[in-house]
């Protein structure tokens, strides 16, 4: 497994500990109900878990797995990779920030830090799929082989 | 990799930039409210990423990889991946789904909220969803067996 799908993966391990540590607030609160105002994690644990985790996870294994692109840049343009990475990482824990912030407080700040957690969110899926799909295809094997599944 | 699995990971792709897409909207509108009526998509968003992206992408991912079905002594290069008219229906199954439940609240709200004469779309998407995941299994429970050496019919957990 090469670096940038080392990322993405152990990332993603450390969100899905972040979201069950986040579930387990929710349901302690929800048993013994220590603050109404934390219910409003509720979102940051279903992102943490679906944009942190699974989507993160499924680009990192993808990354590493999907057929190489050519046999001289087997993982085809890394760069938008890495602009992936970095946008959807910075863009899920800016909405972890934000979202919780604009349901107590709403405010000029709340709110530009979501809009600008949503322009990353949807930069980081663009950038994700622009690496991915030249990679969905058949596999590359000699000409003497011939063409594989 | 199969052609089936081709189409399907690319059009988990396609939902994945679109649910992202609508998504982003979503969050947008919640820091300033641009367009009251997206709120309906919230649904769809949902489908578009769990069934549209993660399911299919899964699906796609699992025929492409899953241990073939051999036949005695025979190396059949590409591999025999069992009966790939059933990954066809359920990639069809799986986007016709999606594309119901997305179509859904944008007819509503173009029919100025008549919800009711609309409710056949999600019924159908229930439907052709159950249809999909079912030929889905029909083709990879087969498969799910230790990898057998072809020539000599041994199997490798």
């Amino acid at each position: 497994m090469y670096r940038q799908a080392r990322f993405y993966v152990r990332s993603a391990l450390i969100y899905l500990l972040a979201a069950f540590t986040v579930a387990e607030v929710l349901l302690l609160n929800q048993a013994f109900g220590w603050d109404g105002r934390l219910g409003v994690l509720q979102y940051a644990f279903y992102h943490l878990l679906m944009v942190g985790w699974a989507t993160q996870l499924i680009g990192g294994v993808a990354l590493w797995m999907f057929p190489p692109f050519t046999r001289e840049r087997p993982r085809g343009n890394e760069t938008l990779g890495w602009a992936a990475y970095v946008a959807l990482n910075v863009g899920l824990l800016l909405r972890v920030v934000g979202e919780p912030m604009h349901a107590l407080q709403p405010g000029a700040l709340a709110s530009g830090l979501l809009a600008i957690s949503a322009v990353l969110q949807v930069a980081a899926a663009w950038l994700l799929v622009g690496q991915l799909w030249p990679r969905v295809r058949q596999r590359i094997t000699p000409p003497s082989e011939g063409r594989r599944g | 990799m199969p052609r089936p699995s081709q189409f399907m990971i690319r059009a988990s792709l396609i939902w994945l930039v679109v649910g992202y897409t609508v998504g982003g909207l979503l969050l947008l509108h919640k820091a300033w409210p641009l367009f009251y009526p997206l709120w309906a998509l919230r649904s769809a968003h949902i489908f578009m990423l769990l069934v549209g992206w993660l399911v299919q992408l899964s699906a796609g991912v699992a025929v492409w990889i899953m241990p073939r079905l051999v036949q005695p002594g025979v190396i059949t290069g590409s591999g025999d991946r069992g009966d790939l008219r059933l990954v066809w229906l359920c990639c069809g199954g799986l986007n016709v789904g999606v594309g119901l439940v997305t179509a859904h609240p944008l007819l509503v709200w173009l029919s100025g909220g008549h919800a009711s004469a609309f409710g056949w779309m999600l019924a159908l998407a229930g439907a052709v969803w159950l249809m999909a995941v079912i030929a889905f299994i029909g083709n990879v429970w087969q498969r799910v067996r230790p990898v057998i050496d072809p020539i000599k019919m041994i199997s490798h957990d």
